[in-house]
């Protein structure tokens, strides 16, 4: 019997006589830097230059009368002092802590279900819940503006209708509790549709196993399909931080229905807003926003910190 | 080791191409800052003639409508001249969006459209043209006088005036008089307790609503009042919101406010035009311009309005305040100042645009020939119930104090007045209080921008 032999195919790193090696290894290097050279430069123009120009502006200061005057850290100094600036990095702080652990829970709880296939059209409720994301935020908050209008949206009108005071969604005690709401709508479909995406990756072996040893689906859930998200849901928890730490459409838009509780430094990013197109004061508005960009890095990395101590665990 | 050795070059090559690239990035973006100076500067007069009979193309930044069929009457008078015409926001999106090509240095237009409060802050920062040179030598007393004063800054000329705003209580007469409210309402006092016996016998709806955070407004109320709370003179800045006049205004409004006669909504927003069409407010004290903005949300009390002069501080007097109103400017930075200057000074004052302006788009004229136009004067509105309603703002704009300035931080004095007064009167706290906060906050500003503040 005569057995078919076969060679193992050569390594790649196997001698070849000459320098050829050598230059097969640089036209590796420079074609994959040439591949990536438009994202380059794209990420140069639009991401490093800007921040480079922004960091400049940050250490000058601009008056109307005087001229421009470096400054130094003074800019940064000013703004850890600004009350209304940090008075909006808790405000969003606090958005954050009830709004993100909410949002999750109801992305996971939907992109479970989905998942579980006991759901009649899932596609349908997939869809569905991510339709929300594909409304430009402005229009959302334009539209959900109207809807907690006091004196002539719905829920006004249904309050009319049976006779009691229509509730008041844009006052003081209630507009954090609204934004966080039409963040929670826009946003869950979009970390469903990641969670979801997360849970069809997961071999169905394990669902067998978990299935022979008697789990039922929501053991499954909770004991299989949990741990494994957990990449997942960190991406989902850091994006939904940094976003958080962002918020500026929704009061930008609820600031001509309700100026009086919004003013001009409900959130960081409006108080830069301002600080820079309405106030003119540029240079202490790039300052504000690396201050901001650093209190988003720190909490980021704490979030990352202790997920990476939970999974050692 | 040879690898490893050009792999390393490679390297170093990457970065040192990295870090030009991003370098000259950054100094491609610092530098784009400094415009070039276009004409301008000069005081002596312009050869207009020769200088109108050159090609131009010039961008104009405005937002009124109407000004479209303006620039097509313009261009059919000078066809040499071709005018870009651009609506990038009305108001504060306006000013920010020309704040930023300044800023920037690209992508100037040669004339904006400029309310009167704020040219003293374009001015401060020497971003616009003073076109004296381009006018003809009498072009300021085709202008009552206060208007004259507004746009003749440091003997020079910086706006062609296009509208003004004097103030007028506008109302239902059907609702007034189902209420038994006795019309024309002479003074304060009667309004205080109109306004109260209005409310009372509809409890859903309000003589008038006055926000707290309507600055321009306002400020045409302390007008009314004879108060000067500011002053242009960036070197002896005069900032008084605290004024005693101010106060009897502020305090008159608080004490209405705290009856609960008067509400105090946001306006120009969906919920106030709609407050109009169900009948919530019964009045507006209203800009000429204001009713243009009604149009579409009074059709159902079309015929019902009537215009009359603001309620007076004492009887006999007769005293009004301006909201608003606007001027095309040119920038200093344009480069065809002549075409420009041409442009802003044609279309508001030959008599076919300015009576486009006037008669199909209600835009209160500041012209003196428009102002005495008799056909202009005795015209009727169906919006009015046929009333003569130009006369009654002509004779408000007749009433507007001389020597109202305006400071050159305005936009600052409008944001935070809107947010100060605002909060104080949504939350009862009234206007009076929101006085001192807002003059400490204006009079910081003014510091940090290197103005020197009068008394400080």
């Amino acid at each position: 019997m005569t057995q078919a032999t076969t060679t193992a195919p050569a390594p790649a790193t196997a001698r070849v006589p000459g320098g050829r090696r050598k230059r097969a290894g640089d036209r590796h290097g420079v074609a994959g830097f040439l591949f990536t050279l438009p994202f380059i430069a794209l990420f140069l123009a639009a991401f490093i230059a800007p921040l480079a120009y922004a960091l400049y502006l940050s250490v000058f200061r601009e008056q109307l009368v005087g001229g421009t005057t470096f400054v130094g850290l003074d800019n940064y100094t000013e703004g850890v002092k600004d009350q209304q600036f940090t008075d909006g990095v808790i405000r969003v702080a606090l958005y954050l802590l009830i709004q993100v652990p909410l949002m999750l829970l109801l992305a996971l709880v939907f992109a479970l279900i989905l998942d579980s296939g006991k759901v009649w059209l899932p596609k349908l409720f997939r869809v569905g819940i991510f339709v929300p994301y594909a409304v430009p935020t402005v229009i959302a908050a334009l539209m959900w503006g109207f809807l907690y209008g006091r004196d002539f949206g719905p829920f006004a009108d249904v309050a009319d209708a049976i006779n009691v005071p229509p509730p008041d969604f844009l006052s003081q005690n209630t507009m954090l509790f609204s934004i966080a709401n039409v963040a929670t709508w826009t946003y869950t479909g979009y970390n469903m549709i990641i969670l979801y995406a997360a849970l069809r990756a997961i071999p169905s072996e394990l669902f067998e196993a978990a299935a022979v040893d008697g789990a039922g689906a929501v053991r499954t859930a909770i004991h299989v399909k949990l741990p494994l998200l957990r990449p997942a849901l960190l991406l989902c928890a850091i994006f939904s931080v940094i976003g958080s730490f962002q918020l500026f459409t929704e009061p930008q838009i609820f600031y001509s229905l309700a100026p009086e509780v919004i003013g001009k430094a409900y959130t960081p990013n409006l108080y830069i807003w301002n600080l820079a197109f309405a106030d003119q004061r540029l240079n202490y508005a790039a300052a504000l926003s690396f201050l901001l960009g650093i209190v988003v890095f720190v909490v980021s990395y704490l979030v990352m910190n202790a997920a990476r101590r939970q999974e050692a665990r | 080791m040879r690898n490893t050795a050009n792999r390393n070059i490679l390297r170093w090559r990457v970065r040192a191409v990295v870090l030009c690239a991003v370098v000259s990035v950054v100094v491609a973006a610092c530098g784009g800052d400094s415009g070039d100076e276009g004409g301008g500067g000069s005081t002596q007069k312009v050869d207009m003639a020769a200088e109108l009979k050159k090609p131009a193309t010039i961008t104009v930044w405005a937002w009124t409508p109407g000004t479209e069929e303006a620039v097509a009457m313009f261009e059919k008078a000078y066809p040499n001249i071709k005018v870009k015409l651009q609506n990038v926001g009305q108001g504060p999106p306006h000013y920010q969006k020309v704040r930023t090509v300044l800023k920037s240095g690209q992508g100037l237009p040669d004339v904006i459209h400029m309310e009167f409060q704020f040219l003293p802050s374009f001015k401060i920062t020497d971003s616009l043209l003073d076109i004296k040179p381009y006018l003809p030598e009498n072009f300021l007393s085709n202008y009552p006088e206060w208007i004259q004063k507004q746009i003749n800054l440091d003997g020079g000329i910086y706006g062609v005036p296009w509208d003004t705003g004097p103030l007028a209580l506008i109302y239902r007469q059907d609702l007034l008089d189902k209420a038994g409210i006795k019309t024309p309402i002479k003074t304060w006092d009667e309004f205080a307790d109109a306004a109260v016996k209005y409310h009372k016998a509809n409890p859903d709806s309000y003589l008038v609503n006055l926000p707290g955070g309507q600055t321009g407004q306002w400020l045409g109320l302390f007008w009314q009042n004879g108060a000067l709370p500011f002053s242009g003179d960036p070197q002896n800045l005069k900032v008084n919101l605290t004024d005693p006049k101010i106060k009897q205004v502020t305090e008159y409004w608080d004490r209405l406010y705290e009856s609960g006669a008067i509400s105090h909504d946001a306006d120009f927003v969906d919920a106030w035009y709609q407050g109009f069409a169900r009948g919530k407010y019964a009045g507006w004290l209203s800009a000429a311009w204001g009713p243009i903005f009604l149009q579409d949300y009074t059709k159902s009390s079309k015929g019902n309005w009537r215009a009359q002069p603001l309620p007076q501080w004492e009887e006999g007097q007769n005293a009004s305040g301006n909201w608003g109103g606007s001027t095309l400017a040119v920038l200093k930075q344009s480069k065809s100042p002549a075409a420009a200057t041409e442009f802003a000074r044609w279309i508001l004052s030959e008599r076919q645009p300015v009576e486009m302006f006037s008669f199909e788009r209600f835009l209160f004229p500041p012209q003196n020939f428009m102002l005495n136009n008799e056909q202009w004067l005795n015209r009727k509105y169906p919006f009015y119930g046929d009333q003569q309603v130009n006369k009654v703002y002509a004779d408000a704009a007749n009433a507007v104090d001389l020597n109202w300035q305006w400071s050159p931080i305005h936009e600052y004095v409008a944001t935070q007045g809107d947010a100060i007064k605002s909060k104080s009167v949504d939350q009862g706290d009234g206007a009076t209080a929101a006085l001192q906060p807002w003059q400490d906050a204006v009079v910081t500003y003014a510091k940090q921008q290197g103005l020197t503040v009068a008394g400080e």
